[in-house]
This record gives structure tokens, sequence and C-alpha cells, in this order.
């Protein structure tokens, strides 16, 4: 940019600020509802003020270190609004809406020279382009940040284990089972069979949609891992189409004890551990 | 150099790996184990390896290089007490340990041995009526 424009632009700092909250002010898309007059005022004033300091180094690159404050305030101004309530074409349309005021400003100034005019023009049209997906990436990643906390917190409270009987653990298993969740699920199991010492853990798998050799080799694992633990995994909850599935892929299966239901698990849990259940005469109703 | 103590118990031999195994520690170990095995004549091996927390593909190997040496001397091996984190990782590594006996901890592995080689000492019964 042309030292005498950058100058000019400085000197005249206060009018493009006046031009620009004007312009937002008079914007039908202004959301009064959601920020006051004073707070936007100081929010341009705080952005024009660090964008003028930052294009004083004729630089004009948003990826640049002169631009770190400028992008700071862009990130936290993104964030702020998202949390108001802005949709990001808002926030956007509050950085865009500069260019018009700097155009203001130099179409008066560089009157006689429409070639700098023109060259200022492209030069700022771009800057603050880039600076409006600055604040559209922020946004995006604020929400990203979102879903994966979120994801996060399903696999922490979709697997939980049960004991069901002293010695037994039971764990049922709902939603795909890929990489990452059988990991939670694996740590998760061991952890409680060394913490109550259990001798049987069961795998409910009824809530798995679709079992194929991926899922399959992370059973196999986790039933290992089990194993090696010194504990007894039995799968339960293998569905018509699961077995199917299963045979029809050529899984070996056969040195894991599987059942149809966790009743059958469970009955099988108790032979394993010498434990009886029987009717008595005596009846108790609730 | 360190070495691992192997401690007798009646007909059994018990070793507490109170250390993270390194290779030449582990290679020690093997071969103090099955020298102490025919020895003694002992019938089982209990391994504890419950302080461990590092495991590589090598220390897989020994265990099971372990196991099937005794097997071979008519000796039952056991390892307990294995940290939920060595388990992942030997599965991981694709060491499931097949011919490796495991228990959750040295009580009932040494239950676990007892019933391998059909020995149960009589004042000792009541005691384990309870363990479930």
């Amino acid at each position: 940019m042309n030292p005498k424009t950058i100058t000019f632009l400085k000197k005249n700092k206060k009018k493009i600020l006046e031009a620009w909250v004007a312009n937002q002010l008079a914007e039908s898309a202004l959301r009064d509802d959601l920020i006051s007059n004073q707070e936007l005022g100081t929010q341009s004033d705080d952005l024009l003020d660090a964008l003028l300091r930052a294009i004083s180094n004729e630089q004009l690159d948003v990826e640049s270190e002169h631009f770190m404050p400028v992008v700071d305030i862009l990130n936290e101004l993104s964030i702020t609004r998202a949390r108001q309530g802005f949709s990001p074409r808002e926030t956007s349309l509050f950085v865009m809406s500069l260019k018009r005021a700097f155009y203001q400003m130099l179409e008066a100034e560089l009157q006689n020279d429409p070639v700098l005019l023109y060259q200022e023009s492209v030069q700022i049209n771009n800057l603050l382009d880039n600076m409006s997906i600055v604040t559209m990436e922020t946004f995006i990643k604020g929400r990203e940040e979102v879903i994966l906390r979120q994801t996060d917190e399903m696999n922490e409270i979709s697997t939980p284990v049960i004991r069901v009987w002293d010695g037994i653990l039971a764990l049922p298993i709902i939603g795909t089972l890929d990489s990452a969740r059988t990991q939670i699920v694996m740590e998760n199991l061991l952890q409680q069979i060394v913490e109550t010492g259990s001798r049987i853990a069961i795998l409910d798998i009824s809530g798995v949609p679709t079992v194929d050799s991926l899922v399959a080799q992370h059973l196999i694992k986790t039933v290992s891992a089990t194993r090696l633990m010194g504990a007894e995994c039995i799968i339960s909850g293998i569905r018509a189409e699961i077995a199917q599935t299963i045979v029809h892929l050529g899984i070996d299966l056969s040195g894991i004890n599987t059942k149809a239901s966790l009743a059958s698990a469970l009955k099988l849990a108790y032979s394993m551990l010498g434990i009886e259940v029987r009717r008595t005469d005596k009846k108790t109703f609730i | 150099m360190d070495k691992i103590p192997i401690l007798k118990m009646g007909e059994f031999l018990l070793v507490t790996i109170q250390v993270d195994l390194y290779d030449r520690l582990a290679l020690a170990l093997e071969s103090d184990l099955i020298n102490m095995v025919s020895k003694t004549e002992a019938r089982g091996v209990l391994i504890d390896i419950s302080a461990v927390s590092i495991v590589d593909s090598f220390m897989g190997r020994i265990l099971g290089n372990i196991a099937s040496m005794s097997k071979i001397m008519d000796a039952e091996t056991v390892v307990v007490g294995m940290q939920p984190a060595v388990a992942i990782t030997l599965v991981e590594l694709g060491l499931t340990l097949t011919g490796v006996h495991t228990a959750l901890d040295v009580e009932k592995g040494m239950e676990l041995l007892r019933s391998k080689i059909g020995y149960l000492p009589k004042d000792e019964e009541e005691l384990y009526d309870d363990i479930i």
C-alpha cells in the first residue's frame, strides 16, 4: 500500500470509524436486539485501531505477524458474537462493511488519481475479504470443538460397566463400534475388572446395529485382553442377522463363548462360578 | 546386575516382578526360573506382574517361552495381576499368550494352579469356598 494512503487513513481514523459505524447502523440486518450501539462502537474502534496499526508495515498479509493482533481481535469477536447468537453471515458482514467506509474516504481523497485509487481499492478489498474469512474460520473451528467435545462425552456416557453379580460384569454396547470406541470400551472394562476383581465379563452387543469384520476384530481384541488379565469374556446378544454376517464374512469366533441373550450368558457365568439359582417355596410379592 | 527373586512355596514357585523388565533381566529370569523348576521339581509357576507397567514384544515372548518350557517340565504357568494398559498393549502387538494361564491376583492364581494340578490342601478347603 502506498505510504501516503496509509498516513492519510491513519489521520482520518475517526472519520472512517464514524462512517463505518453509521454504515452498520443503517444496515437493515443490524441486530440491535443482540448488541448495544455502544458495544458495537467499541468493537469497531478496537478492530480499526489494530488494523491501522498493522497496515503501517505496508505488508498486507493477514498471515504475517504484524496482523496477529488483528487476527486475535477477529477470533475473539467471532466467538463472542457466535455466543451472542449472531449468524456467521452477520459477523462477516460486520467486517465487510468496513470496506465501504474505506472506499468512501479514499474516493474523496484520490479523486485525481484513478489508477492509485483502483490499486488501493483492490488491496483493501483483498485484505478485508481475508479478514472476513478469518471470522468464518473461527466460527467453524468453534463449532468443530463443540462437536468433538460432544463426541467424547457420548463415548464416555455410552459405555457403562455394570456389576450384575459378585464377580460378574456386564457391558452393554450400544451404537457402532469403531476403533476409538473399542479403545474406550476396552479400557473401561479392564479397569473395572481390576477394581472389582471380577472373573467374568459379559459383552452384550444387542445394541450394535451391524457387525463387520472390523467390529469383530475389535471384539476379539477385547476378549483377548480380558483373558490376559485373567478374566473370562462372554459375548451375548448376537442376533440372527449378525450371526449370518459373521459366518458369511468367515470370522472365526469359535474360541469365544457366545450366547444369544444376556440371560443365557448370565446362566453360563453362574455355572462357571459354580453359582446355582433356583426357586424356593417362599415368595415375596411387592 | 539386578536379580529377580524366585520364592518356593510348597509345590509352586512364586516370582514377583517389582521392576520394569529390561531384556537381559528378562533373559536371566527365564533361565533362573527354568533351572529352579528343574531343581525343585515344582508343579506350578506363578508370575506376578502387577507392578509391571511397560511391556514390549520381547517381554511377551519371554512369558510365552517360560510357559512352554515349564509345560515341558510338567509345571503349569499362571501370570497374574496384569495391568489393563499392559493387556491392551500385548493384544495390539498380537501377542495373546496362548498357553499361558492368567488370573486376576495372586490368590486366584494360586487357586487356579491348585485346581490345575488337582491338589487342594484339606484345611484350606473352607477358606476358598467363599471366593467366587
